[in-house]
């Protein structure tokens, strides 16, 4: 798959653009190019959701969307400036409009200080109001999470479950009022009752707060439920990008929908064909695959995918595949009866 | 040659297929460690058997004591600050009161198990193939070469290519799915009649869950083993499980045969379990019906039933008395005052509604269970599938915090 291009690029009046990101690790020949010419954006009160397997580069692009891991190249214009070009201080300040959620709510809270000194923090940092007011603001975003804050605010994370962390931070996040939100996994260290708690949360603050997500996750269902538009990753590449009902009742990518054929239904009326629909495993992102990274996994696969690297086009209004033959398209009827699975982890 | 001496053993066991009782039969078992705060009844009073070639999914959230359940039937727990009663029989014979040492004739010939973390279960300075080997030269006294030959052997049925370089790599050389492939090889070694899977896949993509999950089934099928498949997703066992347990707050809560629990679910909490998880077939933006709260502290249990405080059914009673053990059909064990689906059920739940109580307006406006569209395929683009309008609820209560954030 996978694909360059900025086909999926809409207008100019994006809250979020990023265009031809890449960003790489590592030196000489162990260089890895971790997220590979990836370009998106987001619409101003939108959520968009970006998922792949672990190794595909969906934390990393969020990361150097914020600029804590700053891009190798390439261009993340945010609210008409562009935030790869500014100076050590401009991009603090203009960064407090962008703000992070992490996977690991526990550790993400310094376990030392207690619970309303850390969601007071950025107002500190950045010396807004005296200290009663900022108290103030932090108690009242507490509150507007779900945590008590005369009961929970003395007290230290350790005295937290998952959940409730979870809910400090996204209280924290909140304090400087961003515009943009950016969920790195936030529920998949938490179980399946308080998952739906903590996404329910993150909707009602969405429609409260005007917010714009970026929502990083590996699960589809759950990426389904919380976004407007999905991005789906491969190998530091997009592969796909939809409105999560187009994407997910017409997946037009192979690795699509292998990925959502993977996903094990709580239903056992809705019976599997008990095979695995994808061998193997990611391949090693030090030496990709030539062409399409996908091919070496993909039932589709034809010489030209290993010759030319597909570009991103549009199947639909809102639809954009990078995919030499996507299904449910004349093309791909035209060519390969899915070949048989080759054997597992072939790859590895 | 075997260069060990072969041990007596002490406990002798039959032919699985001459077995006439279950191969594994829990009464009654009750672990709990006393701590600081208290004694953490952690299984407190866990029943169940299970024949020869089947599957129990123990479906739990953390801290249900599912884990426990697994180390409990298997005597690993340290015995430090540590009660246990019941009567653990496995193959005829009674495995409570057994020492480690007389369990040893148990473990990895008789029952293994597979850990959720493979990172951490292997020895990360010790090369596969001595890690594979060992219980092959110790346990069934194989010389070098034979047990060498049965290791290849093994790393191929899971489907490692390779196998001969594997062998020699560390743990840390292999990738996640590698190391859960290598994970169920040294589990299946010396042919185990029962497997015991606590979280196999937890932490790996959706993609290699489906590959383990898979190689499981089949290996099962292959040797007719038992299996308790522990996990925190009804989706990894609804298709893959010939019963499910369902447990909280260290109890089996309900208990049935798989599709016997999906369409006629009658614990207040599997119902809301299944109702929280983010659907496919949904259309997004579809509100989750969270359940509110959070689970019990174990060391200090509320009195009656522990699903009380955030069960949408629940009336005065359940906060007193223990809810009884009551069967709906063959096989179907829960434990509930006011189960969904019978009329005393119903009017408890329109009771708390017209109450206003939290847990029960966060419940309202349902979809019911099981009557859910499939989810497009590869190959499959389907018209639009008839997909549950839901409504959301009219409740502003952002994710039912308002109960969990009294800390």
């Amino acid at each position: 798959m996978a694909g360059s291009g900025t086909t999926q690029l809409r207008g100019e009046d994006m809250l979020l653009r990023v265009e031809h990101l890449v960003v790489e690790f590592g030196k000489g020949h162990r260089r890895v190019r971790a997220v590979s010419d990836v370009s998106f954006d987001v619409a101003p009160g939108e959520t968009l959701g970006l998922v792949g397997e672990s190794g595909c580069g969906k934390s990393t692009t969020g990361r150097a969307v914020a600029l804590v891991h700053p891009p190798d190249a390439g261009s993340v214009r945010f609210a008409g400036r562009e935030l790869t070009s500014l100076g050590p201080r401009q991009l603090r300040q203009a960064r407090t409009k962008v703000q992070m959620v992490f996977q690991d709510p526990i550790s993400s809270l310094n376990p030392r200080r207690r619970v309303l000194d850390s969601v007071m923090e950025p107002l500190s940092i950045w010396g807004i109001g005296t200290r009663e007011e900022r108290r103030a603001k932090a108690s009242q975003t507490l509150e507007s999470v779900g945590i008590n804050p005369n009961d929970a605010g003395g007290r230290r994370p350790i005295e937290f479950s998952g959940g409730q962390c979870q809910r400090i931070s996204i209280a924290r996040a909140l304090m400087l009022e961003p515009t943009l939100l950016i969920c790195d996994e936030p529920v998949s260290a938490l179980d399946v009752s308080v998952q739906a708690q903590i996404l329910n949360l993150l909707d009602d603050l969405k429609r409260a707060r005007g917010l714009t997500m970026v929502f990083i996750a590996h699960d589809l269902a759950v990426v389904k439920n919380v976004s407007d538009r999905v991005a789906v990753m491969y190998l530091g590449k997009l592969c796909e990008v939809a409105s999560p009902d187009t994407l997910y009742r017409h997946p037009a990518h192979p690795y699509t929908a292998a990925l959502l054929a993977s996903i094990p239904e709580p239903d056992p009326s809705v019976a599997g064909d008990g095979s695995s629909p994808l061998s193997g495993e990611l391949p090693s992102p030090t030496d990709p695959p030539s062409g399409c990274r996908f091919r070496t996994r993909c039932p589709y696969a034809q010489d030209r995918c290993t010759a030319e690297e597909p570009a991103i086009r549009a199947l639909g209004p809102d639809h954009f595949v990078a995919c030499h033959f996507p299904l449910g398209q004349p093309t791909a009827t035209a060519v390969a009866p899915p070949v048989g699975a080759t054997t597992p982890g072939s790859d590895a | 040659m075997s260069l060990r001496r072969q041990r007596t053993p002490h406990l002798e066991f039959a032919d699985a297929s001459e077995l006439e009782e279950p191969l594994l039969d829990v009464q009654d078992l009750r672990t709990a460690f006393r701590t600081t705060r208290g004694l953490v009844r952690a299984n407190d009073g866990i029943s169940f058997t299970l024949d020869r070639g089947k599957t129990l999914g123990v479906v739990g959230e953390s801290g249900s004591g599912k884990t426990v359940l697994t180390r409990s039937v298997m005597g690993l727990l340290p015995n430090v600050n540590l009660e246990r009663s019941g009567s653990v029989r496995f193959a005829g014979h009674e495995l409570m009161g057994l020492t480690p040492a007389q369990l040893r004739d148990v473990w990895g010939t008789q029952m293994s198990v597979i850990f959720q973390d493979p990172m951490t279960a292997l020895n990360p300075v010790v090369r596969v193939e001595r890690q594979l080997t060992e219980s092959l030269r110790i346990r069934l006294g194989l010389d070098r070469r034979a047990a060498h030959d049965t290791a290849v052997a093994l790393l191929t049925s899971v489907g490692i290519p390779a196998p001969e370089q594997r062998m020699r790599n560390y743990p840390h050389e292999l990738s996640g799915g590698m190391r859960q492939r290598v994970m169920i090889a040294i589990a299946l070694a010396c042919g185990p009649k029962l497997v015991l899977a606590d979280e196999p896949t937890t932490g790996l993509d959706v993609t290699l869950q489906a590959q383990i999950l898979d190689l499981l089934g089949t290996l099962q099928r292959e040797r007719s083993m038992g299996m308790i498949l522990v996990t925190h997703d009804l989706g990894v066992v609804a298709n893959r499980a010939d019963d499910i347990a369902v447990m909280y707050a260290g109890r089996i809560v309900e208990q049935a045969p798989t599709k016997d629990l999906f369409s006629h679910t009658r614990m207040p909490y599997t119902e809301a379990l299944l109702r929280s998880i983010p659907r496919l077939t949904e259309p997004s933006h579809t509100r989750l019906r969270a359940i509110p709260g959070r689970p019990p502290d174990l060391a200090a249990l509320p009195p009656g039933c522990p699903f009380a405080p955030r069960c949408p059914y629940a009336q005065d009673r359940c906060r007193v008395e223990d809810p009884p053990s009551r069967t709906a059909g063959a096989g179907h064990r829960f434990s509930c005052w006011f189960p969904v689906g019978s009329p005393e059920g119903d009017d408890a739940l329109a009771r708390n509604v017209a109450a206003g109580v939290p847990a029960a307006l966060a419940f309202t406006g349902a979809v019911p269970v099981g009557a859910l569209s499939p989810v497009p395929g590869v190959s499959a683009v389907s018209p639009d599938v008839g997909t549950p309008a839901v409504g959301t609820p009219g409740v502003g209560q952002p994710g039912g915090g308002t109960i969990e954030g009294g800390g």
